[in-house]
């Protein structure tokens, strides 16, 4: 080093180091859990998961960034360097395995060690930055922890949220012996090529009829979705507009009606449908849906109602408009992002539905989707067949709240801009 | 023609009740009047067969079919009443004959005319049997048209029966089955500990969620996205892949937890009763299965909290964080003294509604375990009774208990929850 380093060398402070070690025990841990997760269920590789050797490498590799920090906050190339090195030694010493693979070619063992610890090194120095730990504070600990835990947070919800719909489109594409054979592996083989990865949504499609079901619950969907917003927008207006005797009560009481539970209702239903020949027929679904999603529909749609301003409904009444029109050019226009969103929720109740299509639908002709995947629920049918079967049933869905979202930040924000 | 001037108000309101009006009806038909219904059921001793209305059956035989002229045709009827329990009334009996035939049975029943021969059976009871042998004499007009077997000759059989839901037959029999069954007060235990700690599960999951993506970073909106996914996706779908990956021998779960050794060996999360677990030396029974469906429906609804939380942290005015900053409290602090009370009062309204809704979920922990061990909650209890044993009567039984159950807490709701919440 040369002279003129030595002025702004750090000075090494044990509270700095301790804390920067246990942050680095917990980083690495969790780098190395995630990472052995994802070269397991992605990269369909072997591994174990060497938790205690992890913790050990990362109070190592945290009391080398804490030692070397200067104003707040380490070097990169001090932190990604310590982790190059703490990697290099954690290979030495495991004999080339340092992240637990069993059996992968070396290089790229040696590769996935070098830039996780890297990665590594770097989150640690991210966690500690801008805090001074020579003389910590309590709430500078507090902040510490708090980053542990967003990282955490982060790290454990995007498990949970991914690896269900990971695992479903992963098993939707994979035979049974290869399921059976290693069920930990869910990486997909692309090189058995597309005709033998899609064998079981064609076996589902057509050999199963879910192409039929796709269209009776589209169709399901969309009438409930039609009828609900038509009752509901009436009935919206009506009780946050209009005055009448009973108004607070019925406003109060909506919601609770939304608490109905489906299961008290079913056996009265099913016992009056079945009386009136109505049970087994798409109609019957008909008449219960909207029934089921009207209540929250008017609920929200009476929310939004009462933030739209009342003058310009009353300047379009004095101009000589009739209710009907008032509503027609109005208020609709106004409330389209509402209207788009509450539509939205009732399509996606009604798709989703499975108490009342499971007991009301015995005929394959006329089968929802969800009915159609109980009908899959079998020794018989393999396992690939119902998650191709669940994958069509959600992905729908899934497209069209995703293509939601960006149509209501859009409308959120064209009103912003006009005012 | 008089015109009636209504006042204003009266015109208001009577446009009110007209665009209401659909909505009131649908629900008083779907959702009110199932409900009374369901009272009236629980009071009847129905079963699932009950509800298709009963029909006699007859099936014909002949036993003797004729060669000349002069000869007998002999007509067995093996009638019954289609069900075991309820009375038909009036049931009759009718045929067309092919040309040519004469009754000759003495059965005051019955009776010829013209070619249409009619009985009239009278009153069958529940399960009533009866065999007939009805003879005819044959000319030679039925062997010219090629002696047609009678049984294709146009019959008509019919009776009026008593409708079952509609009588006045009631009982108390199904509540005192069910309150004294097996299966009632486990269940209702399960239900309890099942909707709590669901509630607060998915609460708890949706606070941490909602902190996380309480400051504002690039990828937010997307992210928010992204956690709404488990609340989007179909019920059925991510029932049928937890059920998978948790299985105990093809299961993801099982295969990663064994390998990286933190399972000893298979653990049937869905299907396994208890577990004993020992935590500081005490060991105890845990609730495996159970367990494992809380952790679904948590993760499954943690999402609306999630939303409500989100929205509830965005409106909790910055400069209270930052006078704490000023004064130096920790982000602990913050929390415990800013966000906290600020979130108490959709804490608990979320903790309601949560609990109203899973108190009567019944997708969930049937897709999961169809009420396995030790998870049966009374929403998949009343399907059982109702469906699987095809008791509708005890099934509404049980709905009703339910239902009081549930009315406890919307009582509350209505009490304390806010009003635009």
């Amino acid at each position: 080093m040369s002279a003129t380093n030595v002025i702004t060398r750090p000075t090494l402070s044990p509270a700095s180091i301790a804390i920067a070690a246990g942050v680095g025990s917990l980083t690495v841990g969790m780098v190395v859990a995630l990472w052995a997760l994802v070269a397991s269920v992605v990269g369909g590789m072997v591994t174990v998961l060497p938790l205690g050797q992890a913790l050990l490498v990362g109070l190592a590799l945290g009391a080398v960034i804490g030692a070397f920090r200067e104003r707040r906050d380490t070097p990169l190339a001090i932190a990604v360097g310590a982790g190059l090195v703490v990697a290099l030694v954690w290979l030495l010493v495991s004999g080339f395995r340092p992240l637990g693979l069993e059996a992968v070619e070396p290089v790229w063992g040696v590769a996935y060690a070098f830039i996780a610890l890297a990665v590594a090194g770097q989150l640690v120095r991210y966690g500690l930055r801008d805090f001074d730990l020579r003389r910590p504070r309590r709430d500078v600990l507090e902040r510490v922890i708090v980053r542990l835990l967003r990282g955490f947070g982060f790290s454990f919800f995007a498990v949970i949220i991914l690896f269900p719909f990971w695992y479903m489109l992963s098993a939707s594409l994979k035979g049974r012996a290869a399921m059976l054979r290693d069920p930990a592996n869910l990486a997909i083989e692309f090189h058995l090529g597309v005709r033998q990865l899609l064998v079981g949504y064609r076996e589902v499609l057509f050999t199963f009829d879910f192409l039929n079901f796709i269209g009776n619950s589209a169709l399901v969907a969309f009438v409930t979705m039609v009828v609900t917003l038509v009752m509901a927008v009436l009935g919206a207006y009506a009780v946050t507009r209009l005055a009448f005797p009973g108004r607070t009560f019925l406003s109060r009481s909506i919601l609770l009606i939304y608490m109905f539970p489906a299961i008290v209702l079913v056996i009265p239903l099913y016992a009056v449908f079945t009386q009136l020949g109505l049970r087994n027929t798409l109609p019957g679904l008909l008449i219960v849906y909207p029934a089921t999603t009207i209540p929250v529909a008017l609920y929200m749609l009476r929310s939004y109602f009462q933030t739209l301003p009342k003058d310009l409904e009353e300047a379009g009444l004095i101009d000589g408009c009739t209710r009907a029109q008032v509503i027609w050019r109005i208020t609709l226009p106004l409330s389209m992002p509402a209207i788009a969103s509450v539509g939205l929720y009732v399509f996606m109740i009604a798709w989703n539905e499975f108490l009342f299509a499971f007991m009301f639908l015995d005929n394959p002709a006329i089968f929802t989707l969800p009915r159609g995947m109980v009908m899959l629920d079998s020794q018989e049918v393999p396992r690939q067949y119902l998650m191709a079967g669940a994958m069509i049933i959600t992905l729908p869905i899934m497209l069209l709240f995703f293509w939601f979202e960006k149509y209501l930040v859009g409308g959120l924000t064209a009103g912003g801009v006009k005012g | 023609m008089a015109v009636r001037r209504m006042t204003l108000e009266a015109r208001e309101a009577r446009l009110a009740y007209w665009m209401l009006a659909p909505t009131f009806a649908v629900i008083l038909l779907i959702v009110l009047f199932p409900v009374l219904l369901n009272v009236w059921l629980s009071f009847k001793p129905v079963t699932l067969a009950d509800l298709r209305a009963p029909v006699p059956v007859a099936n014909e035989r002949v036993m003797q079919q004729p060669e000349d002229a002069g000869d007998e045709l002999v007509l067995r009827l093996t009638m019954r009443n289609g069900s075991q329990r309820i009375t038909l009334f009036g049931v009759d009996w009718q045929k067309t004959l092919p040309a040519g035939l004469t009754l000759a049975t003495v059965e005051p029943r019955c009776e010829q005319d013209g070619r249409t021969v009619a009985c009239a059976f009278g009153d069958w009871e529940g399960g009533y049997r009866e065999t007939l042998e009805l003879t005819f004499v044959a000319d030679t007009a039925y062997l010219q048209a090629g002696s047609p077997d009678v049984r294709d000759a146009p019959t008509d059989m019919r009776a009026r029966a008593e409708n079952i839901i509609t009588n006045l037959v009631f009982t108390l029999d199904n509540y005192r089955r069910v309150l004294t069954g097996t299966d009632f007060w486990p269940s209702l235990r399960i239900t309890l500990v099942y909707t709590f700690f669901s509630s607060v599960g998915s609460i708890l999951l949706g606070l941490f969620a909602a902190q996380l993506l309480n400051s504002r970073f690039r990828g937010q909106g997307l992210l928010r996205g992204l956690f709404l996914f488990p609340y989007v996706a179909p019920v059925i779908a991510v029932a049928f892949v937890w059920a998978f990956f948790l299985d105990p021998f093809s299961g993801t779960v099982n295969a990663l937890g064994q390998r990286w050794d933190l399972l000893a060996g298979p653990v049937n999360f869905l299907g396994q009763r208890s577990i004993e677990l020992s935590l500081f030396g005490l060991s105890f029974a845990f609730p495996l299965a159970l367990a494992s469906v809380v952790a679904f429906s948590s993760w499954n609804y943690f999402p609306f909290a999630f939303l409500f939380i989100l929205a509830r942290l965005q409106a909790v005015p910055i400069d209270m964080y930052e006078a704490a900053d000023v004064d130096g409290a920790g982000p602990f602090a913050q929390f415990w003294y800013i966000t906290l009370p600020n979130l108490a009062g959709i804490l608990a309204v979320l903790f309601l509604l949560r609990f109203m809704f899973l108190i009567n979920k019944f997708e969930d922990i049937f897709l999961l375990t169809g009420g396995a061990a030790g998870t049966k909650n009374l929403p998949v209890l009343i399907y059982d009774e109702a469906f699987a044993r095809s008791d509708i009567g005890a099934g509404s039984a049980v709905a009703m208990v339910l239902f009081l159950v549930l009315l406890i807490f919307m009582f509350f709701y209505y009490r304390f929850a806010p009003e635009n919440e």
